[in-house]
C-alpha cells in the first residue's frame, strides 16, 4: 500500500483532533527535551570544571599535612598533633625528585592591609617566584616576586586586582609602601584580573614571599606544597617519589597527603557522570510515560474508528494495511513530539547561559540522537498493541459497530 | 460463478450456539441479477457476508470462480474482496472525514494504484453514477441517494465481477430507491453479476430471480 497515502491519512486523522494530538505529543516533547537538557547541563558542568582546573595550571601535585584517606579531600585537618610541613620539605623535594620541575612552599593566612587611611582584612598567600607561572597567574603591571627576594626575606608584595582598587583607586600602586600586619611592604606588581575560580577569588589576594610570611604569621607551618611535575605521564612516579622523600624525612611516617589535580578531576568526573546518568534516567522515565500517553490515545482512536476499520477491510484492506496505518499514526505522534523536544531543548540550552552564568550548557549530539531514536522506539513500542488490536478486528463486527 | 453447497454458519455465544445458516445450497450464474428475500433474522445478511468473503462458513463449500474459498488465507480473501467483489451497504458506510472522491478511490489504495490514476478513475466513476459535481463534498453534505450512489461508485471502481448489496434502498425514500435499482439494472446489462438482499417485494421483483430464505434454509429460488 502507498506509504505516502498512509502518512496523509494519519496526518488527516491527527489534524482532526488537534488538541488531543498536541497534548499527546507534549508528553514526548517534555521527555525528549528533559533527556537532552539534563545531559547538556551535565556536560556543561564537566567542561566548566575542566576549564577552571586547567586555569589553575596543569600537572600539579599538592602536598598537605596530615593523612587523609579519601582522595580529593581539599582541606587538611587542623589538629596540631599532626606534623607540619615546613619550608625545607619543599626545598628537599625540589632538590631530590627527578620528576619535579618545582616545589613551592605555600603559606596562607590573613592580615590587615593598610595604605594611608584605607585598610582591609585580606587573605595573604606566601609563595616563591615560580608560583605564578605554575598557577597560570599573570601580572598586569610590575612583576612577580623574584627568587632573590624570597631568599633575602624581602618585604615586597603583589596585589590582587580588587585589593589594589580598594586601596589605591585609580592611582599607581607600584613602588608604594603598604603595611601588612606590623611591617611595611613595597608593592612590586599588580595582578591581572583572574576572577573566581572554583570558589577562590584570586583578585582578593596579596602575595608575599613565603619567607616573609613566616615572619608575618610567626610560624613555619606551611599551608601546602604546590608541585609542578615535568609532564602528565610522570604524575604517578612523581607522587611515589615525593612520598618516599617525605616519609624518610618524617621518621618513616606517612603523615601527609599527596593530591593530584587530575585525581580530583577524576573524582568530580565520576560524580558528574553518575549525576548525569541518574537525571537522564529520570527524564527517560518521563519519556516512557509519554509513550503510555500515546498508547492510551491510540486505543481511544482505534475504538472510535472501529467502523472505519470494518469499511476498509470490506474494501480489501489486509490486516497488515490496518496495522501499518495505526503504527504510522503513533510514530508520527512520537516523532513530531521528539523533534519538538529537540527544538525546545536546543532553545532552552541556548538561553540558560544568559540567565545562569555559572551553568554553561553543551548540547551533545549523542544525546539528541539517542533521545530521538528512543522517542521513535517509544512510538513503535506503544503503538504496536493498539495497531495490532485494530488489525485483528473482525470486519463484520466492526461494520456493525455504532 | 457463485456456488454454495451445504453452507452452515453458527455463532458460539456464551451459553448457546446459534445456527444461523442450516445448510444452504445456492447457485448464481454469471451476469445474473438475483434478489435474496426473507424476514429479519432469517440469515440473509450472513449469507451475503459469506458470499462476499467477509465471513467464513462453519462448514460447507463455497466455490467462487471455480476456486474453493475455504482454502484461501485471510490475505487472499482481502484481495478477493478488493478485486472481485463490490459491496453496497444499507447505511452507505462512507468515511465521514473524506470527500466523495476520496471515498470512491479507497479500494484502489489497497490494490496499489498510484495516486494520480486513483483520482482520475474515481472521477470517472462519479461521472458514471451522475455525481461528478459532488466530488469534493463530504458525506454529510450529500443526500441519502447521493451517498448511496457514491458508495456504488466505490463498489465499482476496481471493476469487480460481482456487486453485493445489503438492503441498498433500506435507508432511502422510494424515489431514490428506484434510482439506485435502475443503476443496478444498468450495471447488470453491462454484465456485472448482482446479488441484492432486500425485504421489499417491489424491489425484489425487479430482479430476474428471487431467492427466499427462512430460518437459515432456502425456501425457493436457490437454483
Amino acid at each position: 500500500m502507498d506509504i505516502i497515502e498512509i502518512i496523509k491519512v494519519s496526518k488527516d486523522s491527527l489534524m482532526s483532533n488537534r488538541v488531543r494530538s498536541f497534548l499527546t505529543m507534549l508528553g514526548v516533547i517534555i521527555g525528549v527535551a528533559a533527556v537532552i537538557l539534563l545531559v547538556s547541563i551535565g556536560e556543561g558542568a564537566r567542561t566548566y570544571i575542566h576549564r577552571e582546573l586547567g586555569n589553575l595550571g596543569t600537572n600539579i601535585l599538592i602536598v598537605v599535612p596530615g593523612k587523609t584517606s579519601a582522595k580529593g579531600g581539599f582541606h587538611p585537618p587542623e589538629a596540631s598533633t599532626i606534623r607540619k610541613l615546613i619550608y625545607d620539605d619543599a626545598l628537599l623535594i625540589k632538590r631530590r625528585s627527578k620528576h619535579v620541575d618545582d616545589a613551592v612552599p605555600v603559606m596562607l593566612g590573613s592580615a590587615m592591609v593598610k595604605y594611608l587611611n584605607q585598610s582591609r582584612d585580606n587573605s595573604i598567600v606566601g609563595s616563591t617566584e615560580t608560583y605564578f607561572s605554575i598557577r597560570n597567574l599573570k601580572v598586569d603591571s610590575g612583576r612577580f616576586i623574584t627568587g632573590s627576594e624570597v631568599d633575602a626575606k624581602r618585604k615586597v608584595c603583589v596585589l590582587g586586582r580588587t585589593v589594589k582598587k580598594d586601596l589605591f583607586g585609580d592611582k599607581n600602586a607600584l613602588g608604594a609602601l603598604v603595611s601588612i600586619g606590623d611591617s611595611k611592604y613595597r608593592v612590586v606588581g599588580v595582578m591581572e584580573k583572574k576572577g573566581v575560580t572554583l570558589g577562590i577569588d584570586f583578585d582578593d589576594i596579596v602575595f608575599i614571599p613565603t619567607t616573609a610570611a613566616q615572619e608575618l604569621f610567626d610560624t613555619d607551618r606551611l599551608f601546602n606544597i604546590t608541585i609542578k611535575v615535568k609532564s602528565a605521564n610522570e604524575l604517578h612516579e612523581a607522587t611515589e617519589e615525593i612520598k618516599q622523600i617525605l616519609i624518610k624525612r618524617h621518621a618513616g611516617k606517612e603523615d601527609f597527603t599527596v593530591m593530584s589535580q587530575d585525581e580530583m578531576l577524576g573524582v568530580m568526573n565520576k560524580i558528574l557522570n553518575i549525576m548525569t546518568a541518574v537525571l537522564a534516567g529520570i527524564a527517560a522515565i518521563s519519556l516512557v510515560v509519554g509513550g503510555i500517553g500515546i498508547m492510551n490515545i491510540m486505543l481511544v482512536s482505534v475504538r472510535e474508528r472501529t467502523r472505519e476499520i470494518g469499511i476498509r477491510k470490506a474494501l480489501g484492506a489486509k490486516n497488515s494495511d490496518i496495522l501499518l496505518q495505526f503504527l504510522v499514526e503513533s510514530m508520527t505522534l512520537s516523532l513530531i513530539g521528539g523533534t519538538g523536544g529537540i527544538l525546545f531543548a536546543g532553545a532552552v540550552s541556548f538561553v540558560i547561559p544568559y540567565f545562569i552564568e555559572f551553568l554553561p550548557t553543551q548540547l551533545e549530539l549523542w544525546s539528541i540522537v539517542l533521545a530521538f531514536l528512543f522517542s521513535a522506539a517509544v512510538g513503535i513500542f506503544f503503538g504496536v498493541y493498539p495497531a495490532r488490536k485494530a488489525s485483528l478486528y473482525d470486519p463484520i463486527t466492526a461494520l456493525r459497530y455504532e | 460463478m457463485i456456488s454454495l453447497k451445504d453452507i452452515k454458519k453458527s455463532y458460539i455465544l456464551p451459553k448457546v450456539t446459534v445456527e444461523v445458516l442450516k445448510g444452504i445450497d445456492l447457485e448464481v450464474a454469471e451476469k445474473e441479477l438475483v434478489a435474496i428475500m426473507g424476514p429479519s433474522g432469517s440469515g440473509k445478511s450472513t449469507l451475503l457476508h459469506i458470499i462476499g468473503c467477509l465471513d467464513r462458513p462453519t462448514s460447507g463449500t463455497y466455490i467462487l470462480h471455480e476456486l474453493d474459498v475455504s482454502l484461501k488465507t485471510d490475505n487472499e480473501l482481502a484481495e478477493i474482496r478488493n478485486r472481485e467483489i463490490g459491496f453496497v451497504f444499507q447505511s452507505f458506510n462512507l468515511l465521514p472525514r473524506f470527500p466523495a472522491w476520496k471515498n470512491v478511490e479507497l479500494p484502489l489504495l489497497y490494490s496499489g494504484v498510484l495516486a494520480k490514476e486513483r483520482k482520475q478513475r474515481a472521477m470517472e466513476m462519479l461521472l458514471k453514477v451522475g455525481l461528478s459535481h459532488r466530488a469534493e463534498h463530504y458525506p454529510n453534505e450529500l443526500s441519502g441517494g447521493e451517498q448511496q450512489r457514491a458508495a456504488i461508485a466505490r463498489a465499482l471502481i476496481n471493476e469487480p465481477a460481482i456487486i453485493l448489496a445489503d438492503e441498498p434502498t433500506g435507508n432511502l425514500d422510494s424515489r431514490s430507491g428506484r434510482e439506485i435499482i435502475d443503476i443496478f439494472k444498468g450495471l447488470n446489462k453491462e454484465g456485472v453479476t448482482i446479488v441484492l438482499v432486500t425485504h421489499e417485494r417491489d424491489i425484489a421483483e425487479q430482479a430476474a430471480r428471487i431467492i427466499t430464505i427462512r430460518d437459515g434454509v432456502c425456501q425457493s429460488g436457490c437454483y
